[in-house]
Formats: C-alpha cells, sequence, structure tokens
C-alpha cells in the first residue's frame, strides 16, 4: 500500500467518522456540512476526471453543476404543484429519477459544448467554456418561468426509496456512497485503456495522434463523462440546501471547482475530497473568525499556488504525480 | 423618432464597446507580452473608480479624481506584479488563473474593508453635464459621448506608443522572443513591470470614467472582466487591433441585441411573451457571438502568435 493510499482511507474514515460522532451528540449541523463536503468533492471530482486526467481546464463547469440542480428543482416545483412539465410528463420527487435526469441533461448538453470548445486550446479553450457557462447563467437569471434571479425553493427534500433523506444523517450517507461509488468509477476509468490515452492526450496530444488515437474522441468523451458527475453533484447539492439559483452557474462557482481541485492535489483521485474538506473547513472556521474571511481565503490560496504546488495530497504524498 | 432612438441605442453601444477596449487593451497587451492571465483585471478596475470616487469627493474636482485613478491602478499593478505576478510567468494557465483568482478575493475583500460595503457616488464634472442635440430628434448625454471621444484617444495613442516609440519597440520584441530582448540587454523584468502598470492604469481610467456613470462598488469590476476576455478572445489574444475590433463588436451587439431583439420577437408572438424572451436571448447574445467566432476561427480574428 503505498502512502497516497493510506491517506485516502484516512480522508474517507475521517469524512465518514465525523458526521457520525456528530449525529451522535446530537449536532445536526456538523452533518449538513460534511454533506456539502461530499457534495462538493463529487463535484470536483467529475471536474477532475477533465482537467486533472485530460489537462482540460474547464472554466465553466458551473454550468453543469446548475444545470443538475435545476432539474431537481423543476422536476420537483412541477411535483409539488402537480403541474405536468411537457407533453403530460408528470414532475417527480424521486431521487433516483431525479439523478438519472440530470446526469442524462448534463451530458447532453455538454456534448455540443464540448464538440465546438474542443476545437480551441489553451486560454481559448479556458475562455469559451467560461462563455458557454456565462450563457446559461444569463439566460437561468433573465427566464421568469423558473424563478430568475430568486431562484427555486424545493419545499420538501426529494425522497429515494427506503431512507429518510429529510433527516441529515441518512442524507449523508446516501450522498457519501455516491461519491465513494464515483471515486470508484475514476478509478476504474484512470486505469482503463481509455484513462492510458486520456492522460497520454494531456502530455502530448500529437504524439497521441501518432500512435493512431485521435485526442479529439478521447477529449470528448471525458468531457461528456466529467459534465454529468459534475451533474449528478448539482442535483444533490439542490436536495441539499433545498435551492436552486442562478449562483450555481456562476464563474464563481466554476473558480470554486477549479480551487477544490488545486487545494487537494490535482489529477489524483483523493484531490477533490482533501480539497473540499479543507475548502469548507477554512470557509467555516474563517466565517467563524472574522466577516473578512475572503480576504484570508485569498490570501491562504495565493500561498498554496506559489509555494505548495501539488496540493495538501502533493504536500504528504511526496514524489509529483506528474513530473 | 425611432432614428432617434436607434442612434443613441448605436452611441450607448459605442460607448460600452470603447470602456471594454480600455478594459482589454491592457489584459490583451499582457496575454501577448508575457503571457499571463489576470482574472484581477477587474479589481484594478474597480481600484481605479474607488480612487476617483474618493478624491473627488475630498477635493471637489473630478479632474484631480482622474489623475488619482490613473496613479492608484498603476501603483497597485506594480505593487502586485513585483510581489505576486512575477512568480506565475513561468507556471501554466492554471496557476495563473488560480492565483489571480486569489487576489480578486483580496482585493474585494480588501476594498469591503477600507470603504465598506454601501456604493459610493461620483458626479459628472460640470463642464461635461448636459445634452447634446441627435439628428432625427433626440438628445444625447454629452458625457457619454466624451467617453467616447477619449477611447478613440487613447486608441490612437495606444497605437503611437507601440508603433512609434522605443518602448512600443520592446513591447512589441518582448512578444515575438522575449529570450532575444533580454539577450541584447534590455532589463525585461523591469519592461513586465511597466507594461503591466500600463496595462493596469488603463483599466483604472476605465472604472473611473464609468463610475460616474454608475454606483462605484465591490465587484463592479467582474461583468466588466468577463466581457473584457470575450473581447480579446473574439479579437485574437495578443493583439490590439484585435482587441478594438472585439471591443465594438461586443459593445453594439450587446447594446443593439437588448434594445432590438424583444422588437423583432414581438412580430411573431405576444408582446409581453416577446419583451421576457427578447430579454433573455439578448443577455445570452454576445456569448453565442463568441461562441460561434471560436467555432469558426479557434483562435479569433486577429490571431497575433501562433
Amino acid at each position: 500500500m503505498t502512502r497516497e493510499t493510506t491517506i485516502n482511507l484516512l480522508l474517507a474514515l475521517l469524512l465518514l467518522a465525523m458526521p457520525l460522532a456528530a449525529a451522535g451528540l446530537g449536532e445536526p449541523f456538523y452533518v449538513t456540512l460534511a454533506t456539502r463536503v461530499v457534495v462538493l468533492a463529487l463535484a470536483a471530482t467529475g471536474l477532475n476526471l477533465a482537467l486533472g486526467l485530460g489537462g482540460l481546464i474547464s472554466f465553466g463547469h458551473a454550468a453543469f453543476f446548475g444545470l443538475g440542480g435545476y432539474v431537481a428543482g423543476i422536476l420537483a416545483t412541477h411535483a409539488f404543484n402537480a403541474e405536468p412539465l411537457v407533453a403530460g410528463i408528470p414532475g417527480t420527487t424521486s431521487m433516483p429519477i431525479i439523478w438519472l435526469t440530470a446526469v442524462v441533461i448534463a451530458g447532453l448538453v455538454a456534448l455540443p459544448i464540448g464538440i465546438i470548445s474542443l476545437r480551441t486550446t489553451g486560454i481559448y479553450f479556458i475562455m469559451i467554456t467560461l462563455a458557454f457557462a456565462q450563457m446559461i447563467y444569463y439566460f437561468a437569471i433573465s427566464w421568469p418561468a423558473y424563478g430568475g434571479e430568486d431562484g427555486l425553493s424545493i419545499y420538501v427534500r426529494n425522497a429515494f426509496p427506503g431512507i429518510n433523506t429529510t433527516q441529515p444523517l441518512p442524507y449523508f450517507l446516501a450522498c457519501f456512497t455516491v461519491l465513494m461509488a464515483t471515486l470508484l468509477l475514476f478509478r476504474l476509468v484512470e486505469g482503463s485503456r481509455f484513462g492510458s490515452a486520456l492522460q497520454a492526450a494531456r502530455q502530448n496530444g500529437t504524439r497521441l495522434a501518432a500512435v493512431g488515437i485521435a485526442p479529439f474522441n478521447i477529449w470528448l468523451v471525458a468531457f461528456v463523462l466529467s459534465a454529468m458527475i459534475t451533474g449528478f453533484a448539482g442535483a444533490l447539492y439542490a436536495d441539499l440546501n433545498r435551492f436552486v439559483g442562478p449562483s450555481m452557474f456562476s464563474w464563481h462557482m466554476s473558480g470554486e471547482l477549479i480551487v477544490l481541485i488545486i487545494l487537494g492535489g490535482k489529477g489524483r483521485l483523493f484531490g477533490p475530497v482533501a480539497g473540499a474538506m479543507i475548502f469548507v473547513c477554512l470557509e467555516y472556521v474563517l466565517g467563524g473568525i472574522t466577516e473578512r474571511w475572503q480576504f484570508f481565503l485569498g490570501l491562504i490560496l495565493l500561498g498554496i499556488v506559489l509555494f505548495a504546488r501539488g496540493g495538501l495530497l502533493g504536500l504528504l504524498s511526496g514524489k509529483p504525480r506528474h513530473a | 423618432m425611432f432614428t432617434a432612438l436607434l442612434i443613441e441605442q448605436l452611441l450607448n453601444g459605442l460607448q460600452l464597446g470603447v470602456m471594454l477596449f480600455l478594459m482589454a487593451a491592457g489584459l490583451t497587451l499582457i496575454f501577448g507580452v508575457m503571457g499571463l492571465i489576470n482574472l484581477a483585471h477587474g479589481s484594478l478596475y474597480m481600484i481605479g473608480a474607488f480612487a476617483c470616487a474618493t478624491v473627488a469627493a475630498a477635493t471637489g474636482s473630478f479632474w484631480l479624481g482622474l489623475i488619482a485613478s490613473l496613479a492608484a491602478a498603476a501603483g497597485v499593478g506594480a505593487l502586485i506584479e513585483v510581489a505576486v505576478i512575477r512568480r506565475l510567468y513561468d507556471r501554466d494557465h492554471l496557476d495563473q488563473v488560480l492565483a489571480t483568482f486569489a487576489l480578486i478575493l483580496i482585493l474585494s475583500e480588501g476594498a469591503r474593508w477600507v470603504f465598506g460595503s454601501f456604493p459610493l457616488y461620483l458626479d459628472i464634472p460640470p463642464q461635461l453635464q448636459g445634452a447634446v442635440p441627435l439628428p432625427g430628434g433626440g438628445q444625447y448625454q454629452l458625457y457619454r459621448l466624451a467617453i467616447i471621444a477619449v477611447g478613440i484617444a487613447v486608441a490612437a495613442g495606444l497605437y503611437l506608443l507601440i508603433s512609434k516609440t522605443r518602448l512600443g519597440m520592446r513591447i512589441r520584441a518582448g512578444e515575438s522572443d522575449r529570450e532575444m530582448i533580454a539577450a541584447l540587454g534590455v532589463d525585461i523584468s523591469t519592461l513586465y513591470t511597466v507594461v503591466f502598470a500600463l496595462g493596469a492604469a488603463l483599466a483604472g481610467f476605465a472604472g473611473a470614467l464609468v463610475g460616474a456613470l454608475q454606483s462605484v462598488q465591490v465587484g463592479m469590476g467582474e461583468p466588466v472582466l468577463i466581457l473584457a476576455f470575450v473581447v480579446i478572445v473574439i479579437g485574437g489574444i495578443g493583439s490590439i487591433k484585435g482587441a478594438l475590433v472585439g471591443a465594438m463588436i461586443v459593445g453594439v451587439v450587446d447594446t443593439m441585441g437588448r434594445f432590438l431583439l424583444p422588437s423583432l420577437l414581438a412580430l411573431t408572438m405576444p408582446a409581453a411573451q416577446a419583451t421576457t424572451i427578447g430579454a433573455a436571448l439578448a443577455s445570452m447574445l454576445i456569448y453565442v457571438v463568441m461562441a460561434l467566432i471560436l467555432a469558426f476561427r479557434p483562435s479569433g480574428l486577429f490571431a497575433a502568435q501562433s
């Protein structure tokens, strides 16, 4: 077992143990905080697939995060008001159906965005993904049917068969299971033939093309898969807060997802988990000490970018993964 | 009446375009010469506006405020270049995005700390108050016309600076081969600081000019920053000409879209619906234009570098 695997196991156990202890002590707030960590980690794991493995710096993943959230919000609202969506299809409060829809919609939207964006590289790719996210952001703000600027409330958290999701702990466990399953999927993808091709595309697309694999197709699949995971996280986030708003689409959200990955360690399996743990803790601890917590968050981030390359996991487990 | 309205909106589009050019010129210079993505450029815009509003309130003179905005933005720009940005030149884009994102957090929260959360107000200088009659029977704010004129003058000045002066020659040389000009004995790190401060001063100047039209508040730079990025990406990063053309496209398309789309849609659907859908589409329009341009010309209209 390598040092990084040990650290990963410890992180997973810590993430599981904290809310269990908090629930035992009757502190549901900390369970919700841990759920926030899990959901953000899931969203960033999606981005990590494109950014960490494939080297695609998407500055627009908030689009997929928000789409997942709005799928949950819109389906739940229609079910609540007993209005059919379109063509007589009813809304739903069933989480499995919402999750599936969120993943499919995020993937369907990511496909054309990916096809157009992947024609560009470097800073142009960063900016065109940002442009697509901004398009959806402004659409969500000015489209009045689903709350516009005010967003949508989900009055009762959606239901999962056999689980009482209105309680913080069962909902945390559901999200935690999803995160662990996704991390397993990430590991499988990373080790697969596709994963090798994706990492080769990051290191040198021309060389990959020379051995007969078109990097475009590899990147496109990775981009769509990555959007689907982030969309899933969006649906969970909506149910966590029982609210969706256009801020889920904002470029700050996209920036935050990148921050999570860098904080934890880019391209590492548990990088987003470590990143989300640090980020939420910083937010909570600094937010408790001073109103100006963003100032200090900025200083800490700056310090990490300038002096701790490789993030927390890079610091703890030594040798860089990406030489 | 419609022609007057049309001319007014066209001028508004030009005015927005000119402001965006002031922002985008700095961004594109910094990217062209140093290869740096500077997300904190919007914060320099905000600093310019705050400096102008504070000095104008203290001295009663808008013009002193304008000078203060140039000095403050250039000063803060030079400071962060020396303290932070300098370490990022040989990093990848991801590190640059992240570090300058952190700078936004620091500068925004810092500004809120110093100036408070309430917006400041800046009056249009008395010499430029009033309106000018338009052909077709409308009136147009003199101040906005002055902004357009100033923007055109700055564009011309930049052109002369880049193409005719020694500094401009060094900037162009830095864009094409930085090792070579360093080898020829040009102090490259001073050049970088100067270019960064110049870009910052342009952003601060833009902020001060706009500050008299809107309220001066924390976060005012961010929408402009994103638009300025759209501009330089459309124009081709590193190209001042591209920034000018891109800024005009974005300014006019955005303004005219908001003005025309609702009325165009009203021809095919009920008025209330047309207003909502038109507004929604108009706010997305420039991003659609950008995606279209990049889909067909993946490195912008006037790509300066390979």
